[in-house]
């Protein structure tokens, strides 16, 4: 499961800070094992032209939200909120347990609370 | 004497060679409990203080020897103060509805920073309905309930201490006669966790003194489902019922009722019958041993476990600094990696540990994490197991921190 991509996400996430010209922020929490990750997203014309996140987690929930932001950047909404969490499993290619797999659709979950805000 | 060895044989769930490590939040089954219940579901799965035919006799006779084998096991001087709940935390919840109805507004309970969610939740509720304020006793710089501040804490209308017996985060053992005598010297009523306590050391709630004493059968070898709320008599008569329905009623009309004595006045409707009788041969095995010989082995191995995890260096074990008080459990962290991780790559090693919080957020925020991983023991754990553990650890450690 923590193949050389997962952890190379996690110790050097992807688009991971603050993001200063945000237009919707969301924060999301997994009462499971208590981690927190915030979502900043600016969105012009419909599309998300920028991304990050904030915020500790383990190492599926790092790579996920890391490998997400990557992926949405320049797409336009309604593309992204027909995500689902299938997508996000074939990113990380890897199988999980009912327990883990709220770990790796933390991100996908704030991403499409912030977009329907 | 404990031979974990013997035990091992008879508890079918570790025949798959996993190192079960998660006793504080449930303890496998030996056959015996097992084929104990088996027996009431097979042979006589009759109601219990109802029918008068055979089978329904034989199910309340099984029923009521395992109220007195618990009470044998907890040292109650009756059976009727012995109530069978769904768990410590139907338990929890009874005790606290039980003692709030004497409460009023601006009296107060006094907590522990060390509590499960199931001793504070229950208590905000009440907060909420009837204006209740919750105190809650410190923690000292070596990381221990702090009994010095009680005097401090406490307010002319404090009623209750409701305190845990053992953290379930952390392993640390209260200091319960010091906190009981103060408790009493002001007159107040107490209820005491001993969800992690009563499989692991001798209980007598006599000596305790304590009002209320709660405890699940399944993390004691026993089933899901079934647990104990210790009721002191006196309380009996000036306690209401919390729960109305079949069985605990003399004589019920339309606007009014009237109650059955203890214990049926506070186990309403048909109980867990299979999970008490499974409970009742949980204590019996574990008297076979004795409490003391498992208080001695557990505290032998929880020795062995702090040793070898404080041998890592990137390991830091939470809660006391010297472990003299800490029991049967070791919450720690792991140098950066999250313990989810840490927990998912043990069970790849095929190692069970739990990962979280442990419902104790007010614990995990006062110690700065959001969560640790927790090893536990129980009496079928080993040396081995505790080896089997450092192994995998240092495995964790070196997928994360390779090149």
């Amino acid at each position: 499961m923590y193949q050389e991509e997962i952890l190379e996400h996690y110790r050097h996430p992807h688009h991971h800070g603050k993001l200063e010209h945000a237009t919707k922020i969301q924060a999301e929490h997994n009462p499971l094992c208590g981690d927190k990750l915030t979502f900043y997203l600016e969105i012009k014309n419909n599309v998300v032209v920028d991304v990050s996140f904030e915020g500790e987690g383990c190492a599926i929930s790092q790579a996920a939200a890391s490998m997400l932001t990557d992926e949405i950047i320049g797409k336009p909404i309604t593309e992204i909120q027909q995500l689902q969490k299938e997508h996000v499993l074939n990113m990380l290619g890897i199988e999980l347990g009912p327990t883990r797999l709220k770990c790796a659709l933390l991100s996908l979950q704030g991403i499409t609370r912030a977009l329907n805000s | 004497m404990i031979d974990s060895h013997s035990i091992r044989k008879n508890i079918p769930a570790l025949a798959n060679g996993v190192a079960y490590l998660d006793s504080a939040s449930t303890t496998l089954k030996p056959q015996t409990v097992i084929d104990a219940m088996n027996a009431y579901y097979q042979e006589f799965p009759a109601n219990v203080h109802r029918g008068v035919y055979h089978m329904s006799e034989r199910a309340t006779a099984a029923y009521e020897h395992a109220r007195e084998q618990v009470q044998h096991f907890v040292n109650a001087r009756f059976p009727e103060e012995i109530i069978f709940t769904s768990g410590t935390t139907e338990s929890l919840n009874m005790a606290a509805r039980m003692c709030a109805q004497s409460m009023r507004k601006g009296d107060s309970v006094l907590l522990t920073y060390f509590e499960h969610h199931s001793n504070i939740v229950p208590w905000q509720l009440i907060a909420q309905e009837k204006g209740v304020e919750l105190l809650y006793l410190p923690v000292t710089e070596n990381g221990e309930i702090d009994v010095e501040a009680f005097d401090r804490i406490i307010k002319p209308n404090t009623k209750i201490l409701a305190v845990t017996h053992i953290s379930n985060a952390s392993g640390i053992v209260s200091p319960l006669s010091q906190l009981v005598a103060k408790a009493r010297a002001h007159g107040m009523r107490v209820i005491v966790d001993g969800a992690q306590s009563a499989p692991h050391m001798p209980i007598d709630v006599q000596a305790l003194d304590v009002d209320f004493f709660a405890c699940s059968a399944h993390k004691m070898l026993g089933p899901t489902g079934v647990g104990l709320l210790y009721i002191r008599k006196e309380l009996h008569d000036s306690i209401e019922p919390v729960v109305g329905g079949g069985s605990m009623i003399r004589e019920v009309s339309l606007h009014s009722s009237t109650w059955a004595d203890a214990p049926a006045k506070f186990e309403a409707g048909t109980p867990n019958i299979a999970g008490v009788i499974g409970f009742g041969a949980a204590v019996s095995y574990l008297h076979s041993f004795g409490m003391d010989a498992v208080n001695a082995y557990i505290t032998q191995l929880s020795k062995k476990l702090y040793t070898t995890l404080e041998s890592l260096p990137y390991i830091h074990i939470l809660g006391s600094s010297s472990h003299e008080h800490q029991h049967g459990i070791a919450s720690f962290i792991m140098d950066g990696v999250h313990p989810h991780d840490v927990a998912t790559i043990l069970d790849q090693e095929h190692l069970a540990v739990r990962a979280g919080h442990h419902c104790a957020q007010p614990l995990m925020k006062l110690w700065g994490v959001p969560a640790t991983t927790r090893a536990s023991l129980y009496i079928y754990n080993t040396t081995e197991d505790i080896e089997r553990l450092k192994y995998a650890l240092e495995k964790v450690y070196s997928i994360f921190h390779r090149n």
